[in-house]
């Protein structure tokens, strides 16, 4: 693959100059026409909602009866009120439990998946028998619905379930407690850690043998090898894979709401509350929750991109100058990037 | 994913002159692997294979053997197969629709030169990064004022979030890898740029379309917060939201054995097309350059 892409990468650093070719000229306009669909269908699926949500949120909605007893239909403007409520007594209390649930997931999950998808990666690359059984293997959890793995571990975790079983233990894993919040985190550890080792792995075999040749010769033991060399060379395809996984965990909703069940408070999360505000259609509070969770998302992918570099467009830009010619080799970004969108688009309902 | 380079054609000096341990651990660390990932569902296969009556029996193998969960899951009353079909449809017309689009938008971002690609491949990245109850809460509003509850265009529409943004990128990887010299020898044989992506483009891009199209299927078919909101009809409702809501044909209070059942029925085919797709994916990397 790596020489195909050398091929395909021109090197841009021929002229100064854009290099215009018979296939380029005029392409703006033809690019905002061929581009156009996407982008609408964007817009109005993405763009729309949001500021939608934004404005809804602004809003109460629904049937309710006046100081008079008059029945009150259709929404009425309130301001900042549904936030103000959001922040204040025991809905106050109700989301700050959910924004804990939430980040606390995050944290424990990404983490716990990150070691474990390392791990494997590190197995599979030494591994040259069976490894096609493990790639196989790995991808089960992966194309497993979130729900039906939540029905499974739900199964798994039940009273007199294989869990307690093994462990010999009379844990009532789906009731309320860190018991429940444990279930959830092994869930989705299982479902999402396989994957991030997937994408490691295809990071790890970018990695030219030569540099490990090449410290071994320096006499690095193993660990300082991996510290030294493993890890930095699969930083960009790490980073790109974490990020997914925090702001697709942040969004986590089918496990806990299918695994333990709507309105248990140790495992309720900010998507989990403003379903059930909309399911209640208190669609101002909803959007309200909803809007905050949206901006919680993005202040936390912004500050992961600017603080780690995460270099998330990775090989789908071409470098306007391609640094020192290194980029040439550096297929894996843009390769983990295909295959994190897969991530992130499959486990979008987690 | 760089699968394509991981045959076995290298020869590790380091495993040959070590000693057992060296040389077994890393099977090991396979096996542990192995074990991890189908160890769970070994046991939801286990499960719905039990007989009823046998249900919280915690034997490797069930001690007999039994058929009743699946003929259970497809009982007339259970709205199973008619959720199989309504996902089949949801995650199929999602599929099309954003190949469709998302092709023309793929090529033109992996070929033409043109100012703000960058920031449209950003805003393209950026929205598949959305919340999705944040979509949701909106749309199931104006859906709502529009007379779209309960209806496929419901689920189909909002699905496009996710699938769209998700399709571009992997077709955009997959069509930056093929040499552009494929394009310019067809035109220097005389064909429009319309007719290099249509006669030489698309055919030798049909293993990465296709694997495109599997990854697309399985998030639309994996897809659950937006059906569960958009529907209230059990004749529309998929098979994700039908399963998560189960009460069993026989009604019992847990019906854990029928809920495997189903969710091995939900399950299977995904598990097999990723078995496909596991040599589509490597053939797709191999196949389609100039040496």
């Amino acid at each position: 693959m790596s020489a195909s892409n050398a091929v395909a990468q021109r090197p841009p650093a021929q002229t100064g100059k854009v290099r215009k070719t018979t296939f380029n000229e005029g392409t703006g306009r033809l690019a905002a026409l061929l581009l156009s669909p996407t982008l609408i269908v964007l817009v109005l699926v993405v763009v729309y909602p949001i500021l939608s949500a934004l404005r809804e949120s602004l809003y109460t909605s629904g049937q309710r009866i006046d100081e008079s007893g008059f029945v009150i239909k259709g929404s009425e403007f309130v301001g900042l009120d549904n936030y103000a409520a959001i922040f204040s007594g025991e809905t106050g209390e109700r989301f700050w439990n959910a924004f804990y649930n939430t980040t606390f997931f995050t944290v424990t999950c990404v983490v716990l998946e990150t070691v474990l998808g390392v791990a494997m990666a590190l197995v599979m690359h030494k591994a040259f028998k069976g490894r096609s059984i493990v790639r196989a293997s790995i991808l089960v959890p992966w194309a497993i619905p979130t729900v039906v793995s939540a029905l499974l571990w739900k199964w798994i975790f039940q009273a007199d379930g294989a869990a307690n079983a093994l462990l010999g233990t009379q844990i009532l894993w789906s009731t309320e407690g860190w018991q429940s919040v444990l279930s959830v985190i092994v869930a989705d550890t299982w479902k999402t850690a396989p994957f991030i080792g997937l994408l490691v792995l295809a990071g790890l075999q970018t990695i030219p043998d030569e540099v490990y040749e090449a410290a071994k010769v320096d006499g690095a033991s193993p660990f300082q090898t991996f510290l030294k060399i493993t890890l930095p060379l699969v930083k960009p395809a790490l980073l790109v894979a974490v990020l997914f996984r925090i702001l697709d965990t942040l969004r986590i909703f089918d496990l806990p709401f299918v695994l333990v069940g709507p309105n248990k408070q140790s495992v309720e999360t900010l998507s989990i509350l403003a379903y059930l505000e909309a399911n209640q259609t208190r669609y101002g509070p909803a959007a309200a929750y909803a809007t905050l969770l949206f901006l919680y998302v993005a202040v936390v992918a912004f500050v992961f991109v600017k603080l780690l570099g995460a270099d998330v467009l990775g090989d789908a830009v071409q470098k306007k100058k391609s640094k020192k010619g290194k980029d040439r080799d550096s297929a894996p970004p843009g390769v983990a990037m295909g295959s994190a969108a897969g991530m992130s688009g499959v486990g979008s309902g987690v | 994913m760089a699968m394509a380079n991981d045959a076995p054609a290298k020869i590790d000096v380091k495993a040959a002159e070590a000693g057992p341990l060296r040389k077994y651990a890393p099977l090991l660390g396979v096996a542990i692997i192995v074990f991890y990932c189908l160890a769970p569902f070994y046991w939801m296969v286990v499960s719905a294979l039990r007989r009823p009556t046998d249900q919280f029996e915690n034997s490797i193998i069930p001690t007999t053997w039994s058929l009743t969960n699946f003929t259970d899951v497809f009982k007339p009353g259970t709205g199973f197969g008619r959720a199989l079909l309504n996902s089949l449809l949801v995650a199929g017309t999602v599929t099309i629709l954003t190949l469709i689009i998302g092709m023309v938008a793929a090529y033109t971002l992996a070929r033409l030169e043109f100012r703000f690609k960058n920031v449209v491949l950003a805003i393209i990245i950026t929205t598949s990064m959305f919340p999705g109850i944040s979509l949701v809460i909106p749309l199931l509003k104006l859906f709502i004022d529009i007379k779209w509850i309960n209806t496929y265009q419901a689920m189909i529409v909002p699905s496009l979030s996710f699938a769209l943004p998700l399709a571009v990128w992997t077709l955009t990887t997959f069509f930056r890898q093929m040499p552009r010299e494929l394009e310019q020898a067809a035109m220097v044989d005389g064909c429009t740029p319309a007719q290099a992506f249509y006669k030489v483009i698309l055919p030798l891009a049909a293993p990465g379309v296709f694997t495109t199209a599997i990854i697309t299927f399985i998030a639309a078919w994996n897809e659950f917060l937006i059906a569960l909101s958009m529907i209230n009809k059990k004749e529309l409702q998929t098979a994700n939201v039908v399963i998560s809501q189960f009460t069993g044909a026989s009604g019992r209070d847990q019906p854990f054995g029928s809920q495997m059942a189903a969710g091995v029925v939900v399950t299977i085919p995904l598990v097999i097309a990723v078995l496909i797709f596991q040599r589509r994916i490597v053939a797709g990397l191999t196949a389609g350059g100039v040496k």
